[in-house]
């Protein structure tokens, strides 16, 4: 298993090699350097020796990608991709655009991102294989049609439509939480109550649909009529032979996402006004700081790399049959 | 079997939940700590979080909202008076400026402008100013700073600026205003007036130019290093005494005075420079640029502009008080109640993230920001416009005792022609009249009624109300474009449009010797799911007159390629005022600032000559009447020659609770929360009112699931209990 996940560690190099490189050209195709340091400087009275200054003092005075007039090899290394890229694969995410360092910027986000997601996460899986289980439990009967269709509507509509509508019942009408904010340590639970429910009902939808259908791919195997023959209530079968039996599918889609968690979730960090890095994310991308975005994909390539090995290292926990 | 209440785990975390939520004290919706209820706090919030706290650099209104209570220019704007006065802040008196010739020899207070080489501004700052506590003035006992050489371990243990255990202050000197103007000039400061006062202070270029040098030079030797500013001499800026330092601008500037009232004129201590100039502390983002240090009356005390931005009273705050003086009606608002009191009333105020209007609204509403702007969707929920088109708050609003206050903003939203462009610019006669074919054809008012609930007045030139210059009534209208019926302007009618089109030599919007259409294209960097319906509207406009607008919407960046190339043909802009002075706005179509050529602000190229004569001489005049004619004649000018086909001055609409007092909109002043009280026993009287929490919904909804899942317990059981040919055994 050493061997495997060295192989998938050096396989990542040139993934994230690539990733980085889809990154900086979509970024410049947008945006030049000249943009950024207008955007930064302000609408008012910039000047073009203002622009020159700014684009020196953060590196983006070289050209962008090959630069001719440096000759060996210091056409590719006298570069901006060159010098904004190396670093982060060492994690050194150097600064944003207004001078704050950006690691200290996503290990002080972290936090509350991961505030909410785990919560979201464990309550969701909980909600939704139990409601899973009961829709396939009653199978071809009026509540799994009904179960079908709900969770079809519920998982159509769209997840600011939860977020808003959470906000007016629970915040609004009820006056039961605050509709947005955070806090640290316990005064926090406060403010994430809202957001796991309102993430926990528009997941329930897609996450039922898609767990019915894996047990009931796993119901009709021949171990689940050995075991009813055996005279086990259907609980114990649905709950100690399914379950676990479905297990496998179900970690390939947890799994995976476990790492992604740190990244946060755009919509409802900034509506809820969770400083995480979910919101990080969409404000870099609004005031076209290039140091952040690059940082956030970097990272989240990495954790989904680290995702995709956790996934499968867990089937040979799961499955013993697995070998890597 | 005993059970405990962990064998529960699901109801367990339920009652904990509502045990915290339940335990704040306050209403359980409340976003704040509990024991906040009724302590002396502003809340309020803010959408976008500032890029720069330092004065050198910061330029943006969200950012000024902080550095405008922490710093303290040498003057400041009066918070009563109208129209807009400079009065002493730290300053012992008024500015007054000394012209002296090339010569430096000192010439009469009304010396023409053309023979004025200097102008000399000695300002003289009060004793007995002193900083807020900050670790930057903490000393050793064998005098020495505590904090200016950290070691390694030492900054490991520091996290926030809060962390220092020791502060101290000291007395604010006039070395400090100097030490700032030169920070004006550091290479590593990007400071956006930097260029601009280049072109007016003296040495201040060569002064950049010396520190680039340096800096450079250390960069090559790869050694770090803190420039001491105070070693640089800056030519046209001296310390007279330990109060009074001089600057000398080039020519005569009056608007010169109202720089010194913006936060790139406030103090900064050395020590402070010196202290942040500490790596170790710059990687934990412990700077200047995020941790202020000033004399004003309120300090940045947390600085997450991630979440929370609070900032509280200074202690050492120097005996400012309320004014006893303002308009006449000042008196009868009560805003003079307060007149001769301490300032701050106020000990802290919150400011939280909030990045969507849906929960400022709704907080507000429940009473937890104290002020409120309306968006387009609350707007009737909020205000009602009467028949004669007057705002009133709605009865809902009314009854919750909220104020509704409203200014006209020292803003100018216009749509222009790029002059250069050879189709739709240009100066000769037809050029002209097909540009007033078209302003008559946009109705602007339409509009301002549509799409910002009448929250605008129509431009009737580039000044807007409040401003020197500006003409109200039958005096002040575009008579292009209008006509005074009835008391009130109205828009020329559309056949007047089409027959000035006709002689631009465009009848029926066709080419009169090609014949083919007319097509505009108007270039926009809107978004939104509004954008779409205002193109339309755009277009209707265009239609009237049987002109084609082609709408080529684009993002920021590509929109200003396009007006620095000078390729756009019709664009939309906007000026937020600097200072309440005609110059900030008519520089705004003066030649020699042109965007294609000169990267000027005058974005539709427009250069008449006569204009910029007059313009030339307008801007290094006082107010009077000789100044009032010069601006009229200019409008004239451009009414002519429309390079602005139209545009509106935004009306500014602000909620305010009954607990809020002394409030008047000043849209010159930066430091007005320091005039804010609040009435916290009535504030958290009213939250606990508006904010009874409602549980029967959630119980009822409890019980109809509880009542939906009996079926299918009794089919549950019915199933475990039926054979395999479905017999109940």
């Amino acid at each position: 298993m050493i061997n495997y996940i060295i192989r998938r560690l050096l396989y990542a190099i040139p993934i994230l090699i690539g990733v980085n490189l889809l990154t900086f050209l979509l970024f410049f195709v947008v945006n030049t350097p000249d943009d950024m340091a207008r955007l930064h400087l302000g609408m008012k009275r910039v000047t073009p020796e203002a622009i020159e200054k700014w684009k020196a003092d953060h590196g983006y005075d070289k050209p962008i990608a090959f630069n001719p007039a440096a000759g060996g090899m210091k056409t590719l290394t006298e570069t901006v991709f060159y010098e904004k890229s190396l670093r982060l694969f060492l994690f050194d995410f150097g600064r944003a655009d207004d001078g704050r360092n950006i690691g200290a910027d996503i290990r002080q986000r972290m936090g509350p991102s991961l505030a909410i997601a785990i919560p979201g996460l464990i309550v969701g899986l909980l909600v939704n294989i139990t409601v899973a289980m009961l829709i396939a439990f009653f199978r071809a009967s009026y509540i799994d049609t009904w179960g079908v269709i709900v969770a079809v509507a519920m998982m159509s509509i769209s997840s600011l439509f939860y977020i808003i509508g959470g906000q007016f019942i629970f915040s609004k009408t009820l006056r039961l939480v605050p509709i947005s904010g955070y806090d640290t340590g316990l005064d926090a639970v406060k403010f994430l109550i809202l957001p796991v429910i309102v993430g926990l009902v528009s997941g329930v939808g897609s996450g039922t649909r898609w767990y019915r259908t894996i047990f009931l791919e796993e119901i009709g195997k021949d171990y689940v009529r050995t075991a009813r023959a055996k005279g086990l209530s259907e609980l114990s079968v649905l709950f100690s032979h399914v379950l676990r039996n479905a297990l496998v599918p179900i970690l390939t889609g947890v799994v995976v996402v476990l790492p992604l968690l740190f990244m946060g979730s755009l919509i409802t960090e900034s509506f809820f006004s969770i400083p995480g890095l979910g919101s990080y994310t969409i404000d870099a991308i609004n005031s076209q700081d290039f140091g952040i975005v690059r940082a956030m994909v970097f990272l989240g390539s990495v954790l989904y790399i680290i995702g995709l090995i956790l996934t499968d290292i867990s089937y040979t926990w799961v499955d013993p049959r697995v070998r890597l | 079997m005993v059970r405990r209440l962990s064998d529960y785990p699901l109801f367990s975390s339920l009652l904990f939940m509502m045990a915290v939520i339940g335990c704040t004290g306050g209403p359980i919706n409340s976003p704040y700590r509990e024991g906040e209820a009724g302590e002396n706090i502003l809340y309020s919030s803010f959408s976008a979080r500032p890029k720069h706290l330092d004065p050198a650099q910061s330029y943006s209104s969200n950012e000024i909202t902080f550095t405008g209570q922490i710093y303290e220019p040498p003057f400041q704007y009066h918070y009563l008076k109208r129209p807009y006065t400079l009065i002493p802040l730290t300053a012992t008196k008024a500015p007054v400026p000394i012209y002296l010739d090339t010569e430096d020899k000192p010439l009469a207070a009304d010396a023409p402008a053309d023979t004025v080489a200097y102008s000399l501004y000695e300002i003289t700052i009060q004793s007995g100013i002193r900083y807020q506590p900050h670790p930057a003035f903490a000393k050793a006992s064998d005098g020495n700073f505590l904090y200016h050489e950290l070691s390694a371990n030492e900054i490991a243990e520091i996290d926030t600026i809060g962390d220092f255990k020791e502060t101290d202050s000291r007395e604010l000197v006039a070395e400090d205003y100097v030490y700032q103007i030169k920070r004006l000039a550091h290479p590593k400061i990007h400071s956006p007036i930097y260029g601009f006062m280049s072109d007016y202070i003296v040495g201040l270029p060569e002064l950049g130019a010396t520190l680039r040098k340096v800096q450079a030079k250390a960069q090559k030797e790869e050694r770090k290093t803190f420039l001491d500013l105070r070693k640089f001499p800056l030519a046209g800026v001296e310390i007279v005494d330990r109060y009074t330092y001089r600057i000398k601008v080039k020519g005569k500037y009056p608007q010169f005075p109202y720089w010194l009232a913006m936060p790139f004129f406030a103090p900064i201590p050395h020590e402070a420079d010196r202290f942040y100039s500490q790596s170790g502390l710059i990687e934990k983002n412990i700077t200047l640029d995020w941790y202020p240090v000033g004399t004003g009356p309120y300090m940045l005390s947390v600085n997450n502009p991630n979440r929370q931005m609070v900032m509280l009273k200074n202690p050492n705050f120097h005996g400012e008080v309320f004014p006893s003086e303002g308009i006449p009606e000042d008196s009868e608002l009560g805003l003079l109640d307060d007149a001769g009191k301490a300032l701050p009333f106020i000990d802290k105020v919150v400011f939280s993230l909030e990045k969507e209007g849906i929960p400022i609204w709704n907080k507000f509403l429940q009473g937890f920001y104290d002020s409120s702007g309306i968006s387009s969707d609350s707007f009737d929920q909020a205000v009602a416009i009467s028949g004669s088109g007057d705002a009133r708050l709605t009865d809902e609003m009314s009854e919750k005792g909220i104020r509704l206050m409203t200014s006209t903003a020292a803003s100018t939203y216009y749509i222009a022609f790029n002059m250069l462009d050879p189709v739709i610019g240009g100066y000769s006669k037809s050029a002209r009249k097909l540009r007033q074919a078209i302003a008559i054809a946009i109705d602007q008012e339409e509009s301002i009624s549509i799409f910002r609930n009448g929250r605008g007045i129509a431009m009737q030139g580039p000044l807007p109300p409040g401003i020197f210059g500006y003409r109200d009534g039958e005096a002040g209208i575009n008579r292009v474009v209008y006509d005074w019926v009835n008391g009130r302007p109205q828009r020329k009618s559309i056949e007047e449009a089409k027959r000035l089109l006709a002689e631009a030599g465009y009848p029926d919007g066709r080419e009169k010797v090609s014949g083919k259409p007319l097509i505009v294209n108007f270039d926009s960097t809107g978004s939104g799911p509004e954008v779409k319906a205002s193109f339309d509207w755009m277009r209707k406009q265009f239609e009237k007159i049987q002109v084609q607008l082609v709408v080529r919407n684009t993002d920021y960046n590509r929109f200003q390629d396009k007006m620095l190339k000078g390729t756009a043909q019709m664009f939309q802009w906007g000026w937020n005022a600097d200072y309440p002075d005609p110059e900030n706005f008519l520089f705004l179509l003066y030649g020699p600032n042109a965007k294609a050529e000169k990267n000027g602000e005058n974005a539709a190229n427009y250069a008449n000559p006569r204009f910029d004569a007059l313009f030339e001489q307008m801007r290094s005049m006082e107010n009077g009447p000789r100044r009032q004619e010069m601006i009229d004649e200019m409008i004239e000018i451009l009414r002519e020659d429309v390079p602005w086909v139209s545009g509106f001055h935004p009306k500014q609409f602000g909620l305010y609770h009954a607990w809020y007092r002394n409030i008047k909109p000043n849209l010159m002043a930066n430091n007005t929360l320091k005039y804010a009280r609040v009435d916290a026993a009535l504030r958290a009287e009213k939250r606990g009112d508006w904010n009874e929490p409602r549980w029967w919904p959630l119980i009822l909804v409890g019980a109809v699931l509880a009542l939906g899942t009996a079926p299918a317990i009794v089919s549950y059981r019915r199933k475990e209990r039926e054979t395999g040919r479905g017999e109940i055994v």
